[in-house]
């Protein structure tokens, strides 16, 4: 007998991977918005990348020899052909295999560099032209950018999902409850989804150290705050700015390249989580950074709680369809009409 | 006449014109050429080119005169869809009611959405109706299975009740029909070598097309959208006059979104089926492209756009290597592969990256869209003329 207490924390437990994910793009969407005032329709597309990031360190890691062994033979009566990883051949047995199945974390460093320079060209290179063009333009230029990256993985990937798993040692899942003092089996909790939101918390944590504590990111709030001022005093901004354009991109890739294991990537899973991640930085608030982490956490536990059978048996039992599908976004439309700025949103953010 | 201006009344008998005698001018190519493949004159494609046309009319109204980007339009073409289908097997096969119901259900659910949508303005709305759409499309895929038959698609069958029509004995499904005019009807009128098409389908969408552009071209020039224009211009500057522009911006969503639905009605009239994929997010993005691509705000902007993309759609994706070969085949053979191999990723499947390239271009470099860009050039010529005729060597002004 599961008890009411169980269920709930499972429930919460199961929300707080896909509320991570959630929270980090949604942070990444704010820090770009707050900072440089662009609604960037290719966040999600970041994202999307930054999975494809992980998936092409797993090719590259594979890229193996062919030896033929002459006294083995395969089903076909053919000498047998041994594959062996050139990671294999360089560092021995042993340490090759570890490496190829560390690739997911080993992939984060990977990707921080390949990221951030994706940031710093999109800005640079187009983003840069919009500051000054209509809000409308801004979200139209982004939106035909994501398409064509979304194409561009697509032509080299293909469009099937291409599984990358975690490592061994985080595959399977383990008795959670019993660590708290639970009965055995209650909750059980996979691995890796203890692994990706304990990751997205520190680089939550990270991010907010980084504009709380250092000078960099006093000056970069200072701009936030007031740009033209800042400007004045004789710091450049922009630079800034682009920089942290490129470690908005960052954190979407390291969303990307963590999330791998929890479903396998493919070329539209950016758009999927960037239609969900504006509505939870419309709930958190445009503009607020604690509000999206907030709205995303939150967000991703009230989704795992409709789709509890409880809770859909209640649903179908005052005939209503179960709301599982689409509970983020009537959320959305009551805080909306409730709190027209979001959860924690500033006055006078996006109010023309 | 009419009770349209000059000017209007030119830019309406060009669309007329074009639409009436669509059946020649796409096709300029005679039968078993070499360049037979880029003819559209079919009816499958000609429909297409309507029925989108009807869409992006409707979303120029809101979009172009507004000011609002609205990036879940899509929703309301589905909603239509499904109400059209409904009434092809529950009333009967003629498209009248079918199209008369899909307005009414899309205009409803505009209703309801632009009430909740339209408390915000700017990227908030964009992102609100965003959501919707995704929303509609995620209950049209899952929940709502009983009434639109989730991934398979709502499609007619022998056994619907269509309580009007005499009963089927033939065994086969039931066609479209206008009063015993069969939508998929096509005379076809072959003159040396040429084969021109013409469908029923196509004239009576044609035909609602051509209401609906008039309506649009009245809403332009009625004191209405000169409000409208005013919301786009300085929303704050009309609600400081102590005017309420909600109602004026609800208006245009709902009358927006009826045209949505009458495109959906239609398409579900030119072929009995629906499907959630009608309303997805990329469905939203192409009426948004195909109305910035011709022109937001001007009139004959959307229709240009949306016979411009689906024509280069329909070019493009049957554009495969044989095809690209043969036309490289006078290269030498590495030349030839070079060619084959930069184009490749940019036809056949790979429309859509041209489709995404194309709208960052529009976007980036010309923001006006095709008329405006017409117009530019245009006046730049004039300009070149009288240089000419005056003699005097003059640098045209920036703009």
């Amino acid at each position: 007998m599961v008890s009411m207490m169980d269920a709930i924390l499972l429930q919460i437990l199961n929300g707080l991977d896909k509320g991570s994910a959630y929270a980090l793009i949604a942070l990444g969407l704010t820090l770009i918005f707050g900072t440089l005032g662009v609604v960037n329709f290719a966040h999600g597309a970041l994202f999307m990348i930054g999975a494809f990031c992980a998936v092409t360190l797993q090719k590259i890691l594979n890229i193996s020899t062919i030896t033929i062994d002459p006294e083995k033979t395969d089903f076909l009566g053919k000498p047998l052909q041994v594959k062996t990883p050139l990671v294999e051949t360089w560092f021995g047995e042993v340490a090759g295999n570890a490496i190829i199945n560390w690739n997911v974390p080993i992939a984060i460093f990977f990707s921080i560099p390949i990221m951030l320079a994706i940031g710093f060209i999109m800005e640079r290179g187009l983003i840069r032209h919009f500051y000054k063009r209509p809000h409308a333009d801004q979200i139209l230029v982004t939106f035909g950018l994501a398409i064509v990256l979304q194409e561009i993985i697509k032509a080299f990937y293909g469009a099937n999902p291409i599984p990358t798993p975690a490592p061994d040692v985080f595959r399977g899942s383990f008795d959670f409850g019993v660590m708290i003092g639970f009965a055995k089996n209650a909750i059980i909790y996979p691995y890796w989804r203890l692994v990706y939101f304990t990751f997205s918390t520190a680089v939550i944590c990270a991010v907010f150290a980084f504009l709380q504590f250092t000078t960099f990111g006093m000056v970069v709030r200072a701009g936030m705050a007031d740009r033209e001022t800042v400007g004045l005093l004789g710091i450049n901004i922009d630079r800034r700015f682009t920089i942290m354009f490129g470690v908005a991109a960052a954190v979407a890739g390291l969303a990307g390249v963590m999330y791998t294991p929890i479903n396998s990537p493919n070329y539209h899973m950016g758009m999927d989580f960037l239609v969900l991640s504006f509505v939870v930085v419309v709930v958190g608030g445009m503009g607020s950074l604690g509000g999206a982490v907030l709205a995303g956490f939150l967000l991703g536990i009230l989704e795992s709680f409709a789709s509890m059978n409880e809770v859909k048996g209640f649903f179908e039992a005052i005939f209503l369809p179960s709301i599982d599908q689409i509970i983020i976004y009537l959320i959305a439309i009551i805080v909306l009409l409730a709190r027209p700025r979001g959860l924690l949103g500033r006055k006078g953010v996006m109010e023309e | 006449m009419l009770k349209l201006g000059k000017n209007d009344l030119g830019v309406f008998g060009f669309v007329v014109a074009i639409t009436l005698l669509a059946p020649f001018l796409m096709n300029p190519f005679p039968e078993g050429s070499a360049l037979a493949q880029f003819n559209a004159g079919y009816p499958d494609l000609m429909q297409r080119f309507v029925i989108f046309g009807i869409f992006a009319i409707g979303f120029n109204i809101l979009f172009g005169l507004t000011g609002y980007l609205s990036f879940g339009h899509a929703a309301f073409l589905g909603v239509g869809s499904y109400a059209a289908v409904w009434m092809f097997k529950l009333l009967t096969m003629n498209i009248i009611p079918a199209i008369i119901l899909a307005v009414l259900i899309s205009g409803l659910f505009a209703l309801v959405i632009g009430y909740v949508s339209l408390r915000r303005s700017g990227i908030y709305f964009s992102i609100l109706t965003l959501a919707f759409a995704q929303m509609s499309f995620s209950l049209a895929y899952s929940v709502l299975t009983p009434i639109t038959n989730g991934e398979t698609g709502l499609q007619i069958t022998l056994n619907d009740p269509r309580v009007l029509d005499t009963v089927n004995t033939t065994g086969n499904l039931p066609v479209t029909g206008l009063f015993g005019l069969e939508m998929r009807d096509t005379a076809t009128l072959e003159i040396a070598g040429w084969a021109f098409q013409f469908n029923v389908g196509f004239y009576v969408s044609a035909l609602i097309m051509l209401a609906a552009f008039y309506l649009s071209i009245r809403v332009f020039r009625s004191p209405f959208g000169l409000m409208l224009r005013a919301i786009k211009t300085n929303q704050n500057r009309l609600n400081y006059t102590g005017l309420n522009s909600r109602p004026y911006t609800l208006a245009a969503f709902v009358i927006s979104g009826m045209y949505a639905g009458l495109a959906g009605g239609l398409m579900a009239s030119m072929d009995p089926l629906a499907g959630a994929e009608r309303m997805q997010w990329t469905a939203s993005g192409e009426v948004v492209l195909m109305t910035i691509l011709g022109g937001a705000g001007t009139l004959l902007g959307p229709i240009l756009g949306a016979g411009f993309i689906k024509y280069f759609e329909n070019i493009f994706s049957k554009i495969n290597d044989n095809v690209l070969h043969g036309w490289f085949n006078f290269m030498p053979d590495f030349m030839e592969n070079v060619m084959v191999t930069i184009i490749h990723p940019f036809v056949g499947k790979g429309w859509h990256l041209t489709l995404g390239l194309l709208f960052m271009i529009i976007v980036i470099f010309l923001p006006g869209g095709l008329v405006d860009g017409g117009t530019r050039l245009w006046k730049r010529l004039l300009t070149r003329k009288q240089d000419n005729s005056s003699s005097v060597v003059a640098t045209t002004p920036a703009k």
